[in-house]
């Protein structure tokens, strides 16, 4: 697989405060990369570091397979967490100067800018300025011009915050769009919702130090504890249940009220579901039968809570 | 590509598009204007208002003291009591009534005599009667002493002494004043343009922090670029603005002279009178003309273009070393009420080079405090422009003193920039910290 951005054991000490400690990541190309954790824990430090605003103390970052260099900046877009806007220029004048800044002809610029304009019906905007618009509309813009010169890899910071939930959608819409045309994204945040969503590949930052990362599906495999959850449409489910508890490891179990619905969950050794199947068949009617699955944010406050439990 | 052609493209248009820039840039050479035309109406109008004085002379004295000036005339009064001569000045609204009793004595009439007023005289009404009352007691005196108006006049003679370089140049009175004057408005004008455009700067970087998008500028550009393209776009605003006002102030300035029929010529004329009296009072110095042309010599000799490039060398240097103070005071705070506790300290030394400028170069341009701070960097700017008038190399600044300071001023220009840029780095990305000089310090290690 090819790498867009790889970290080498990336370290960076503000004084006393270690921000990040030996952080090694591999972002594939054409994915959705989470980088997930707590407030504080260091995203906003390696993103800044992955955009050249700051410097690591130690470590190396490559970048489509050479070592980050300043040409490189024309070739990433990002959405800081902490953004804004000149309030006082006007949006299309201000839209300009931005994409020009990272290296876009002012003509080019003007075009895209149109096209991306017609397309979130906001072309309207063009003469208005910052201070006249809404915090969402203002948002729309900066999504605009961070995507505007085409990068290779995108970077957002909590792109979702102050957003209202149709534009946070239109939005969600274009990263998707983006990331199949061949884009990568490396999508910051500590809301777990949208990375279950969104997101093929995950890390974990903690406390400065990168405690988890693989490919998502992987993860998930990993953490799953071969719990599946069983449905059964029963007449007299008692004694049934009774066998159930007998033979297999039977973890919770609950009738409907009516007494005709049996819902239980069962740990299957190695997954194996087999044996469960072939005791039940004939026996009743199965109208469920899932693999628990844990969630995202099951798996990051349970890696949270070993990790602290472990120190 | 280079990218600060651009930044500094948005920081003038951003500067020059605001609307109060634009209101100050047109308003005040009007404001100023208005204030000159408005002082010289109110001062004619002052002139023209006539006072009548009423003179109630009971003495041998003064009889006819009292002549009607432009703005003032005298009644007499004869023949009644004072209470009556009182009570009519109050009456038909005259200024005030001047009662000089008979007494045997000139001496004892002056001690005697009163000005009768229904508030507290003008100063200048005293003034002019104080002067009546002097006039005749000194002529008084002088006839005692026996001595003749005309010897007295002699007697009352101003000296000059003439001073001459070892060359023999001939110096004129004054003239270092006037250089010292010169050069003091070169540096007074980098003070007041620092102190005006390093507040914009200050504040511009100040907005870019509030207004969160400094973060989404510096992951195109380099902060240290975006802090030089602030800097050099703003004084451009300022250079464009103190341009606006040298072409309109002149204008309008002519315009008032011709509204207000002031003959700019005629003051030329006036002080050329001045010194051709004095002249044929002192036949030994040079002949009016002959003085006139020695000034305009002198001041013509000043190296002007060495000056002017001085003042843009030491502008430059200046302002940037200032400035980007500024940018970092503005990177270091989240607010504008923050800035007090760094600005101060950014002042003191600008206020201290114009007060020891215009102390220690006018009466020593070459004196060692005047030196001393025209080495000094953070003063050098302004003490030095005031000192280089006087000339260069023999005779004025010595060579190696320019070239010192000069090259004293680059080395802070880059330490502090460096500085500057550090704090500025670390500093547009801080937010909810109230700055100490001891965190500022941690920054610079960053």
């Amino acid at each position: 697989m090819n790498y867009i951005l790889v970290t080498k054991e990336v370290t960076k000490q503000f004084g006393k405060h270690i921000a990040l400690n030996k952080v090694s990541l591999e972002i594939p190309e054409n994915s959705i990369y989470g980088l997930l954790g707590p407030n504080g824990a260091g995203k906003t430090t390696l993103i800044r570091i992955i955009n050249q605003i700051i410097y690591p103390d130690s470590g190396e970052v490559f970048f489509d397979g050479e070592l980050l260099k300043p040409h490189h900046i024309s070739t990433i877009g990002y959405l800081p967490e902490e953004r804004g806007l000149y309030k006082s220029m006007k949006v299309g004048e201000q839209a300009l100067y931005l994409a020009q800044l990272k290296g876009l002809k002012r003509n080019e610029a003007k075009k895209r800018l149109k096209f991306w304009f017609e397309k979130l019906d906001i072309g309207n905007w063009w003469n208005k300025k910052v201070q006249e618009l809404s915090k969402g509309m203002a948002q729309k813009i900066q999504f605009i011009i961070t995507v505007l010169h085409e990068p290779k890899l995108l970077i957002f910071d909590e792109p979702f915050s102050g957003f209202d939930p149709i534009n946070a959608n239109i939005i969600k819409d274009e990263i998707l769009n983006l990331r199949n045309n061949g884009t990568s994204i490396i999508f910051s945040t500590h809301r777990m919702e949208s990375v279950e969503e969104l997101c093929d590949h995950i890390a974990l930052i903690h406390q400065s130090e990168k405690i988890l990362d693989g490919k998502l599906s992987d993860i998930k495999k990993a953490y799953k504890n071969n719990i599946f959850k069983v449905g059964l449409e029963v007449e007299n489910g008692k004694g049934l249940l009774n066998e159930l508890s007998n033979k297999f490891q039977l973890t919770s179990s609950e009738f409907n009220p009516d007494g005709n619905q049996l819902d239980f969950t069962v740990q299957l050794p190695n997954g194996n579901s087999k044996d469960i199947l072939a005791f039940l068949a004939g026996k009743a009617n199965m109208n469920q039968f899932v693999e628990t699955i844990p969630s995202a944010n099951e798996i990051f406050i349970q890696t949270v809570q070993n990790k602290d439990a472990n120190e | 590509m280079n990218k600060l052609p651009l930044i500094i493209r948005r920081e003038y248009l951003a500067k020059v598009r605001n609307k109060s820039f634009v209101v100050m840039t047109f308003l005040s050479p009007i404001l100023m204007v208005g204030m000159v035309v408005l002082i010289a109406y109110l001062t004619k109008i002052n002139d023209n208002e006539k006072r009548i004085i009423g003179v109630f002379n009971e003495s041998i004295y003064f009889s006819n003291d009292f002549h009607t000036t432009e703005n003032t005339s005298y009644v007499q009064f004869r023949d009644i009591s004072l209470q009556a001569a009182k009570d009519s000045t109050a009456s038909v609204g005259y200024y005030g009534l001047l009662y000089i009793p008979r007494e045997k004595s000139l001496e004892e009439v002056v001690q005697k005599t009163y000005f009768f007023t229904k508030e507290a005289p003008s100063a200048s009404t005293i003034d002019q009667l104080e002067d009546i009352f002097e006039e005749r007691l000194r002529a008084r005196r002088l006839q005692d002493l026996g001595i003749s108006a005309e010897q007295f006049a002699a007697m009352d003679k101003e000296y000059e002494i003439k001073t001459a370089t070892f060359e023999g140049r001939q110096n004129l009175k004054g003239i270092n004043e006037i250089k010292a004057i010169i050069g003091g408005g070169f540096g007074y004008l980098i003070m007041m343009f620092i102190i005006i455009y390093g507040g914009f700067v200050m504040r511009s970087v100040i907005e870019e922090k509030t207004s969160r998008i400094i973060e989404v500028i510096i992951s195109s550009v380099k902060p240290f670029q975006l802090m030089m393209g602030k800097i050099i776009g703003t004084s451009l605003a300022g250079i464009t603005q103190f341009a606006i006002w040298i072409v309109c102030g002149t204008l309008l300035l002519m315009l008032t002279f011709s509204i207000l029929d002031i003959d700019p010529s005629a003051l030329n004329r006036g002080t050329e009178i001045a010194s051709g009296m004095n002249s044929n009072m002192t036949p030994t110095i040079p002949t009016a003309n002959q003085t006139m042309q020695a000034y305009a010599q002198e001041l013509y000799e000043i190296p002007w273009f060495m000056l002017i490039c001085f003042f843009v060398i030491y502008f430059a240097l200046g302002y940037l070393i200032y400035s980007s103070i500024y940018a970092a005071i503005g990177a270091a705070v989240d607010n504008e009420s923050d800035t007090q506790q760094f600005i101060f300290p950014v002042i003191l030394p600008l206020m201290l080079a114009i007060y020891v400028g215009f102390f220690s170069v006018f009466s020593n341009p070459h004196g060692p405090i005047a030196v001393g701070f025209s080495l000094f960097p953070l003063t050098s700017p302004i003490v030095m422009l005031m000192r280089l008038p006087g000339g260069i190399g023999e005779g004025g600044v010595p060579i190696w003193e320019i070239v010192t300071s000069i090259v004293l001023l680059i080395i802070t220009f880059v330490g502090i920039v460096w500085l500057a840029a550090k704090i500025y780095r670390v500093g547009i990305l801080m937010y909810g910290k109230k700055p100490t000089y001891k965190e500022l310090f941690k920054w610079i290690k960053y």
